[in-house]
């Protein structure tokens, strides 16, 4: 393993970082939802026109597994991460269709270290996912949890 | 499609059933979605903070999603085998407070639970509601491994009016 770009005093808090992109076929969104979720909606192109949505569209969580990819990609890959304890809030706010441009960025909305593990940070972080008419489909309000570059004087490592 | 929001009931707790987690598995899901090293392999796992190979929390949360819908459709089936029309479920919103709590390795076997949280009116739609369910998994020592709160639109057999 490489050593690692971005640490936790890399990570500025209110600017948005850009990922990169990828696009979804439909044999993917089938792929997916056969394995995962199997729902007609997501299944069937047909099927789907009988839906609310009306057009086949990918599962909330497929798109959530290839946002990240993208962070994994475009970020997670190069950085001091320790994992992430959960998220807050996922929201899946627009359809993700067959051939439609994802993009990925991301902002820190803050960050502390954490008073058991002092060579720890834990950041409160947006991830969003857009498509190509720029609007966001997918958002997520995580933790993220980054090992300090510097060790703080005092403190014992905890990797 | 499955049952209606008016006949869904808080504290209703259903057992969906386990799946046991392959190191091919593991790695294929890695590989699409999360090739994050302690995902990807033996030697990734043991020199992480994990100490082992183990699943992304995605694929954790795929395969609990799965037994989920399957659940649901098995009512559904049910209902319509009685002569009953099943509601229309979805689209769901999102979810909430998903928690990674332990990790899942090769080999452990997670059996899942759901159980209904809340429910809500919706303010802009008449004819559904917003179902609140807690989905856990555990470990096969009994531990909790996953958790997520997951929202979902669900037909009223009346609506609201």
């Amino acid at each position: 393993m490489n050593d690692p770009k971005h640490y936790y005093e890399d990570i500025v808090v209110g600017r948005t970082e850009t990922l990169g992109s990828t696009s979804v076929t439909k044999a993917d969104i089938i792929a997916f939802a056969r394995a995962f979720d199997p729902q007609p909606l997501h299944l069937d192109e047909e099927a789907a026109q009988a839906t609310m949505v009306g057009r086949l569209c990918a599962s909330g969580w497929h798109s959530c597994a290839i946002l990240m990819r993208l962070i994994c990609d475009g970020f997670l890959l190069d950085a001091a991460s320790l994992g992430s304890p959960g998220m807050e809030e996922v929201r899946f706010l627009k359809p993700v269709f067959p051939d439609d441009e994802l993009s990925g960025r991301f902002t820190c909305q803050t960050k502390r270290t954490l008073a058991s593990r002092p060579n720890v940070g834990m950041c409160r972080v947006l991830f969003e996912m857009t498509n190509s008419a720029g609007e966001v489909v997918l958002s997520w309000d995580t933790n993220q949890l980054f090992a300090l570059r510097e060790f703080p004087a005092g403190a014992e490592a905890s990797r | 499609m499955s049952t209606h929001f008016e006949d869904l009931v808080i504290g209703h707790k259903t057992e969906l059933g386990s799946h046991t987690f392959t190191k091919a598995e593991i790695i294929d899901f890695a590989t699409k979605f999360d090739p994050q090293r302690f995902h990807m392999s033996e030697e990734g796992g043991k020199d992480s903070l994990f100490g082992a190979l183990c699943a992304s929390g995605w694929h954790t949360s795929a395969v609990w999603l799965r037994l989920v819908v399957d659940y649901r459709k098995r009512i559904g089936d049910q209902m319509i085998y009685r002569g009953e029309r099943p509601a229309k479920w979805g689209p769901s919103p999102g979810f909430e407070k998903i928690r990674w709590v332990k990790p899942v390795f090769v080999g452990d076997t997670i059996r899942f639970t759901t159980a209904i949280s809340e429910k809500r009116d919706s303010k802009s739609r008449p004819d559904v509601g917003l179902l609140y369910s807690l989905n856990e998994g555990f470990n096969q020592n009994g531990d909790l491994a996953f958790q997520v709160t997951s929202k979902m639109f669900v037909e009223r057999r009346v609506p609201l009016g």
